[in-house]
């Protein structure tokens, strides 16, 4: 059976006036039946064009791309969205219409598929049938997305930043609606820019920056590629324009990667509790003065910034 | 198939549900119309004998004749300084102005260019000279047409039809699918199985649904409020309405083709519109246009369905008079389309 999703040397610029920008530029990807893919990085990476390609709502300026072991633009595009579920970044369903009428006209595009009061029940909005969109709470609506990707039935669905914009109990409950869906054994290639999210939801991430993939693994892997299951992060007083390289950190005991990112140094190291003496015995060594100083798990932000030098999110 | 599942269904009733649960979209299409026939039949349609209204300078009103004038009913006559007089002229708010010169012959003073002033110079000049004693040479009798089916109201509600065929057609299909646009609604619809044909199908068809009924209203209202008669058969008036409105919804959804934002529309949309608005004969015939620009004006979509629904409505002609109505329509409703479909930006 041909992959859920495969693509290769996907480029796509986008073209206005003078300036040209290649949002998409040299990307492969391979996403297998049943599992939950994650296309992580910064938001700018190119992550929505590329699954806008995908979806074959816009084309590629060049590379090849099948979906459901199907191309797009080859006569078989209606064939082919009967099978695919799908939530745009950020759509505005009509506010008059009810959470049911909703559900009921997007399933009546679909040959086959759930009823639309299944569809309700697996988002956990059945209480919520008979009211407006525009009374819903922002992660109501965006649940209502999701049962409108679902009601065709789909083999593949596709969310682009599912929860981009939702408090956090909002995006627990998303996480829920999506492990479920991921239970019922669909395909799920979904957007983020939260690690929290994709290393939750996702069985494999490819982690995206300029319009490339930098990393593919299970987010477990893309950890464990860093040597270190523990980040010691810290920041260092001014001490005039004295610069303190990362480099100088390396020789710890128990640091396999060292990086600084905008004055915070990050020290990946297997056990804390063995390294962070001989860090604290180095700076007094040196007489530099911390600022702060945590110790946390690995997460892919730090893959993240190990890769690229910078952060996912700026904030 | 069940309504349920049925697409072109689903599609006609999510726009039918998104209309009526807009009570200010209801206004616009019904009431505003209504209140516009009302309030113009009302001004338009007083009972009593157009007077002439007009200003005389002091000098003048001591004269005996022109103060004769003055207990005639059918002037209305102000009576000022002579430099307030000719001040109110330009100011287009009197049209017209007798003075005495200084030799004692009476002046007239107004613009020959505004209807107004000329109609007032006709008048009062014959008011003037019979009181002075002037007989008339040749016998001539006044037939009056102020009956039913020939005054201004009824020549007013084919051109307010009309005028609303298009806002409603054009406003409601050009401004609903530039919302649907900017609300990223046509990329997720396009993103899922649907026909994009019976999208669009459904989108003028539901427009058109609600636009026969109010026209009808419009029709009752003004028969009942100022006895505008239908001279000619219902169904050719639905079929012209019908044709007009499936018409000016393909002229709106050509516009909107392209456009991404409301200011876009909104000026797209007036830069078509005003022309008819001032062109087409709503209020007054376009006949009136000079000779030149009439084959323009003839071209105007909203000028034929105007045409047309004053020679079904006020004269009763059959619809094969309107064969060539029909067709200018016609053209331009086959044209938009195509050119819409060819254009029409979905993501």
């Amino acid at each position: 059976m041909s992959n859920a999703v495969r693509c290769r040397q996907l480029f796509k610029r986008f073209e206005s006036g003078q300036k040209a920008v290649d949002a998409v530029n040299g990307l492969d990807l391979e996403v297998e039946r049943g599992e939950c893919f994650g296309l992580l990085g910064p938001n700018g990476a190119g992550k929505t064009t590329t699954v806008e390609i995908l979806e074959g709502l816009i084309a590629a300026t060049s590379g090849d791309v099948e979906v459901l072991g199907m191309r797009w633009g080859t006569g078989r595009d209606h064939e082919l969205r009967q099978k695919l579920g799908i939530t745009l970044q950020e759509t505005r369903l009509r506010d008059k219409l009810s959470v049911l009428e909703t559900l009921q006209m997007f399933r009546s595009f679909y040959a086959d598929g759930i009823e639309a009061e299944e569809a309700m029940a697996l988002v956990a909005l059945e209480e919520k049938s008979d009211a407006w969109i525009s009374k819903l709470s922002g992660g109501q609506k965006q649940r209502v997305a999701v049962a409108c990707a679902l009601v065709g039935n789909p083999e593949l669905v596709f969310l682009d930043e599912p929860t981009t914009g939702l408090d956090p109990q909002a995006r627990r409950q998303l996480w829920d609606v999506v492990t479920d869906i991921k239970k019922a054994g669909n395909t799920i290639f979904l957007t983020t820019h939260y690690m929290d999210e994709a290393e939750k939801l996702c069985d494999r991430v490819a982690v995206v920056d300029h319009g490339k993939v930098i990393a593919t693994g299970s987010p477990h892997d893309l950890i464990a590629r860093l040597g270190g299951e523990h980040v010691i992060e810290f920041s260092l007083e001014v001490n005039g324009d004295r610069v303190v390289d990362a480099e100088s950190f390396s020789s710890i005991e128990g640091v396999t990667k060292s990086v600084e990112e905008s004055g915070r140094y990050l020290l990946t190291v297997s056990e804390s509790h063995r390294s962070l003496p001989s860090c604290l015995d180095l700076l007094a060594k040196r007489n530099l003065q911390l600022k702060s100083l945590t110790t946390r798990h690995v997460n892919l932000d730090d893959v993240f910034v190990n890769l690229t030098g910078r952060r996912l999110r700026d904030d | 198939m069940t309504i349920k599942h049925n697409a072109f269904a689903q599609l006609v009733l999510a726009n039918v549900r998104s209309y009526l649960r807009q009570p200010e979209a209801i206004f616009w299409t019904y009431g505003f119309p209504f209140i516009m026939v009302v309030g113009l039949g009302l001004a338009f349609n007083s009972n009593t004998e157009v007077q002439s209204f007009f200003t005389v300078t002091r000098e003048a009103a001591s004269h005996p004749i022109v103060a004769s004038l003055q207990q005639d009913e059918r002037f209305v006559i102000d009576v000022l300084g002579q430099d307030e007089a000719l001040e109110r002229l330009r100011r287009n708010r009197t049209p017209f102005v007798v003075s005495v010169d200084a030799s004692g012959d009476f002046e007239y003073f107004f613009d020959p260019t505004n209807p107004g002033g000329n109609a007032a110079r006709t008048v009062v000049d014959d008011a003037i000279q019979r009181a002075a004693g002037r007989e008339d040479t040749v016998r001539s009798n006044d037939r009056r047409t102020d009956a039913p089916g020939s005054r201004y109201v009824d020549f007013l509600v084919p051109g307010l039809i009309g005028m609303n065929l298009m806002g409603a057609g054009m406003w409601g299909i050009g401004f609903s699918t530039v919302d649907l646009r900017m609300k990223n609604m046509l990329k997720r619809m396009v993103a899922t199985p649907m026909r994009r044909g019976h999208f669009l199908v459904a989108l003028v068809g539901s427009r058109v649904l609600f636009f026969i009924p109010e026209m009808f209203f419009l029709l009752i209202a003004a028969k009942l409020l100022f006895g505008v008669p239908i001279a000619g058969s219902y169904g050719s008036v639905i079929l012209i309405a019908l044709l007009g409105s499936v018409t000016f919804a393909g002229v709106g959804l050509l516009v909107a083709s392209r456009a991404k934002t409301i200011e876009t529309i909104s000026g797209l949309m007036n830069l078509v519109m005003i022309p008819m608005w001032l062109c087409s004969g709503i209020f007054f015939s376009s006949e009136r246009f000079p000779e030149f620009v009439q084959p323009f004006i003839q071209a105007l979509p909203l000028t034929q369905v105007i045409n047309a629904l004053r020679a079904v409505i006020l004269v009763g002609e059959p619809l094969a008079s309107q064969a060539s109505a029909l067709g200018i329509l016609g053209a331009w409703c086959v044209v938009s389309y195509l050119l819409a479909l060819r254009m029409f930006r979905w993501v």
